[in-house]
């Protein structure tokens, strides 16, 4: 019996199996038309159960055939059962960033998440990333190199990159803006953490968690070392997969 | 019909081309967020009746009623005494806009970061688009937020505002300013329609809007059962259209639909399962139709069972007590009424967060979602108190910003139904 979670995100698509363990984990690009990917991922599968979680949950799930459940649900199911002591959990993903605080029996207690804007998450590094004509993969190791210390004060993506042109054209090393911009977003987590409060192990999850240096400040920020498990983008797809096997999933 | 509608817009001054615009859209939206939810009472066909002709019938009526040379008079708060109103002859209709299609047009003069009600009610009388607000010979406006008190000023430039000084603290002096308002008030009135407000056509118009007032609390009161009768989309439409409606049809409507639910209770048929997530929301008014919040929920399978806003309890949930029948006591009885308005422009207004914990009991609500719109620093400061009180009472809650566009319903989405999987566990 072989159970699915889908966690169908606004830049990748996760998809993640098991059983008695967990069998395959796989992230692929979301695309322009996530559907069609997630119908060709899934073709000729056919699992004992399936949970689809995401932006794109309420897209897929009527031609996937799955129940949905909520990205913080599932992100919380999946950490505890990576870490079954943690309590709080933070994820960066491509369009939203959120934190959340567990119980010690690991049910969601309290949440916060960004609204409208992309201030905090991965697409706001990405558009960084671009303007600075570094690849994604590399924009945290070049912030880690910096000599200097400088502010970004907007947060805001669009005023943001207005800022950072700016910055280059006064001739600043791109190395320190892109600190500078690391220390924007890591202040803006540390405001939700903050909010929601710290009360014990926390899991740094979602692509974000790939940033090194984004790991660093936030660790300077909690004063504790936060724990990135090893695949980061596919807690959420592992935590529909454990609802998906346990059946614990209104409707 | 559609002629005629559009020959009396073109009289009342509408932009024709971006109005059409506006008319074309709430169609499929209305089909899709109302017509399209399943075991709706049959008493919400009136309703959708008047939103199917919202720009027609009651513009033709107010058209009518100038004709005789009665006075419209518009207004943007639930402050605004209407019994003073009704009393000289008058009919007084709410303006409140809830639409962002009337948003850029504001844009061009008011600043951006304003909250959506202001921009979108503004931006109504600057394109044009709105018939209401043609054909009302005075705007009353009111100081309850700065944006809107900054507004009318503004306003002012385009059709006459009076604007009502309401306090911001409940003391005995507050108390006493506001009493002086409604009495000054009542003089512009009388002024405006020429008629003399007495006790006896004051005592009428005092027992007509509360008769409207007691119907709503009936329909109130039975959304407190389980399974609920209606949808909480239904019950705020009921109470949106309450402030441009008829207010004697309106009250007959609102009972006749509450004898259909009487008797859906009776035989325990609902809208939603009785395990549905019961949500009661509190916070800014949501005006028509802004339906965005209420759709989100009930879409994910809970239902709203209340609103603790300015379109919702806040709106009816006192009566205008008896006095003698005197009209300076009547006039003290109606002062008092208003003041009772819990709203966050007063300092301090614990009464609300007493409110919001008896409500949620009451309407034995599993969680509460607090709602205000972006740039309304009175409700979003006050959500910190309500966060806090309802988390010694041990309700959950979750704090919701937003405005009228739509896009972060993805995030709303999501964070919503985490809340109600967190309500239901």
């Amino acid at each position: 019996m072989i159970y699915a979670g889908l966690d169908v995100g606004s830049r990748t698509i996760k998809l993640v199996t098991l059983d008695t363990a967990v069998r395959d984990a796989v992230v692929i690009p979301a695309g322009v038309n996530p559907l069609r990917r997630c119908q060709e991922l899934l073709a000729g599968k056919n699992y004992a159960g399936l949970v689809l979680t995401g932006y794109g949950r309420h897209l897929v799930a009527p031609a996937a055939g799955g129940e949905v459940v909520s990205e913080i649900k599932a992100f919380a199911v999946g950490a505890r059962y990576l870490y079954p002591g943690c309590r709080d959990v933070i994820d960066i993903g491509g369009q939203d960033c959120k934190v959340i605080q567990l119980s010690e029996k690991g049910e969601v207690q309290k949440f916060e998440m960004n609204d409208r804007c992309a201030a905090g998450t991965g697409k706001f590094l990405e558009i960084m990333a671009q303007t600075l004509e570094v690849p994604i993969s590399e924009i945290g190791a070049l912030a880690l190199s910096a000599s200097g210390v400088i502010h970004i004060n907007s947060l805001c993506t669009v005023f943001a990159e207005s800022e950072v042109v700016s910055l280059i054209a006064k001739g600043e090393e791109i190395s320190t803006i892109a600190l500078a911009l690391h220390e924007a977003i890591a202040t803006r987590i540390e405001t939700m953490v903050r909010r929601v409060g710290i009360k014990g192990e926390i899991i740094f999850a979602g692509g974000g968690a790939y940033n090194r240096c984004l790991v660093k400040l936030l660790e300077q920020k909690m004063e504790q070392k936060l724990i990135v498990p090893e695949s980061p983008q596919t807690v959420g797809a592992l935590g529909a997969a454990l609802l998906a096997k346990s059946g614990k999933i209104r409707n | 019909m559609a002629n005629e509608n559009e020959q009396m817009w073109q009289e009342l001054g509408i932009d024709l081309k971006p109005h059409g615009a506006l008319m074309t859209a709430l169609g499929p939206m209305f089909q899709e967020i109302y017509l399209s939810q399943p075991n709706r009472p049959a008493g919400m066909g009136f309703y959708d009746f008047v939103v199917g002709d919202i720009h027609g019938i009651r513009v033709k009526e107010l058209r009518e009623h100038a004709k005789n040379g009665g006075k419209v008079v518009a207004t943007y708060c639930v402050f605004v005494p209407e019994e003073l109103v009704w009393a000289a002859g008058g009919i007084p209709v709410g303006l409140c806009a809830g639409t962002q299609f009337s948003i850029p047009m504001a844009e061009t003069v008011l600043p951006r970061n304003t909250c959506a009600l202001i921009k979108s009610s503004f931006g109504f009388k600057l394109g044009r688009v709105c018939p209401y607000v043609q054909a009302s010979h005075l705007i009353v406006g009111e100081t309850t937020c700065d944006g809107k008190k900054k507004m009318f000023e503004i306003l002012n430039e385009y059709q006459p505002v009076y604007v009502m000084e309401v306090p911001n603290k409940k003391t005995e002096k507050s108390r006493q300013l506001w009493l002086e308002e409604v009495k000054a008030f009542k003089a512009v009135i009388e002024k405006l329609t020429g008629n003399k407000i007495t006790a006896e056509n004051l005592k009428q118009a005092i027992a007509t809007v509360n008769a409207r007032r007691q119907a709503l609390q009936r329909l109130y009161n039975l959304r407190k059962t389980s399974p609920v009768p209606i949808s909480g989309k239904d019950a705020l439409l009921v109470t949106q259209v309450s402030f441009y409606d008829d207010v004697k049809r309106n009250t007959q409507m609102i009972n006749t639909l509450c004898d259909e639910l009487d008797k859906r209770v009776a035989a325990g048929e609902g809208v939603a399962p009785a395990d549905a997530p019961r949500i009661l929301v509190s916070g800014s008014p949501m005006a028509i139709p802004n339906w965005k919040l209420h759709h989100i929920i009930e879409s994910l399978g809970a239902v709203v069972v209340c609103e603790e806003s300015c379109t919702g309890t806040r709106l009816f949930s006192e009566l205008v007590k008896p006095s003698p029948a005197t009209l300076d006591s009547q006039i003290k009885a109606i002062a008092d009424r208003y003041m009772n308005i819990h709203c966050a422009c007063f300092t301090p207004n614990e009464d609300r967060l007493d409110d919001i914990v008896r409500l949620a009991g009451e309407y034995k609500a599993d969680g509460v979602i607090h709602y205000n719109l972006q740039f309304c620093h009175t409700y979003a400061t006050e959500a910190v108190r309500v966060e806090k009180r309802l988390e010694k009472e041990g309700i959950p809650l979750l704090r919701i910003e937003t405005d009228y566009s739509d896009e972060d319903a993805g995030q709303l989405k999501s964070r919503i139904e985490a809340f109600l999987e967190m309500v239901k566990h």
